[in-house]
């Protein structure tokens, strides 16, 4: 805490918003401190991986998704609102502009068989893992 | 992208007022953009996983309220390996001045993207108002 928050003494008279914003401050730490955008998540069962993203606003076509080996690259693009003249923001908080987003996979991935959803802006790829890359059993020969 | 460095990470709505949601999950503040156009304002919002069926958009006393409810859909017997953006819904609100016409507002869902149109008030309506200039009389006035 910063003696400067000492200002804000109201906040004291309420312990349990102060316990909340300690609480906020300290799962921000903990939070990943550099995230390329989008951020992702990755989902793994057995020899299938699973990719979500969220990048609401853009549709199928304007998605580009490519796999070579263990690497995922996604890539795409959004424009700003076309604004005519006498028309202004009062707020501009969404993003807008090209990503391109690298994602490492625990396993190299079958490409042909890659199949991605893009739906109500969360777009899914599925991925299931390359036959030459699963672990194969060796039998024992017995002399 | 240009603004990669601006942050990226979801921001936890706030709880106004210390009132407790009924249902118990995470719940984010969606990316806003406000446009004012010349008869309307627009409020776009990013809610990625929200549909039609799903959002909420409601008038109150001057209070606009968004609520998205996001189906988590988690892969199933899938484990999360990564993850680098919580999963809730999103809420937010905003107060409406008076100059909005609180019976013609229009939503939609596109892609996860909502856009409200608020039509402005006849009222409201920007009149442009003519500037005269003053004769060399009143000039003349200040001087007595």
């Amino acid at each position: 805490m910063l003696w400067s928050d000492f200002e804000k003494l109201g906040s004291f008279l309420d312990p349990l918003s102060e316990f909340e914003r300690m609480n906020q401050a300290i799962s921000r730490l903990s939070a990943p401190v550099t995230v390329e955008f989008p951020a992702v998540n990755v989902w793994v069962s057995g020899d299938h991986a699973v990719v979500t993203t969220e990048i609401p606003g853009l549709d199928p076509a304007s998605v580009d998704i490519s796999v070579v080996d263990k690497t995922l690259t996604l890539r795409g693009a959004r424009r700003p609102e076309d604004l005519k003249e006498g028309e202004a923001y009062h707020r501009r908080e969404r993003w807008s502009g090209q990503f391109t987003k690298t994602v490492e996979l625990p396993f190299a991935v079958e490409s042909g068989r890659v199949e991605a959803r893009l739906l109500k802006g969360i777009l899914k790829v599925s991925l299931p893992r390359a036959e030459t890359d699963k672990p194969r059993k060796i039998a024992i020969n017995t002399a | 992208m240009a603004d990669a460095k601006k942050d990226i990470e979801k921001k936890e709505a706030s709880n106004p007022g210390q009132v407790e949601r009924t249902r118990q999950r995470r719940v984010y503040t969606p990316d806003v953009d406000i446009v004012e156009k010349k008869d309307e304002m627009i409020v776009i919002a990013d809610m990625p996983g929200v549909d039609e069926k799903s959002v909420d958009v409601t008038v109150e006393k001057n209070v606009l309220t968004i609520y998205g409810k996001v189906d988590a859909g988690i892969p199933e017997n899938h484990k999360l390996l990564l993850s680098e953006y919580g999963m809730g819904d999103f809420q937010r609100s905003f107060t409406l001045s008076d100059e909005v016409d609180k019976e013609k507002i229009q939503a939609t869902v596109n892609n996860g993207v909502l856009r409200i149109t608020l039509p402005k008030a006849e009222l409201a309506k920007t009149k442009k108002i003519q500037v005269k200039a003053e004769g060399i009389g009143g000039m003349m006035n200040l001087n007595n």
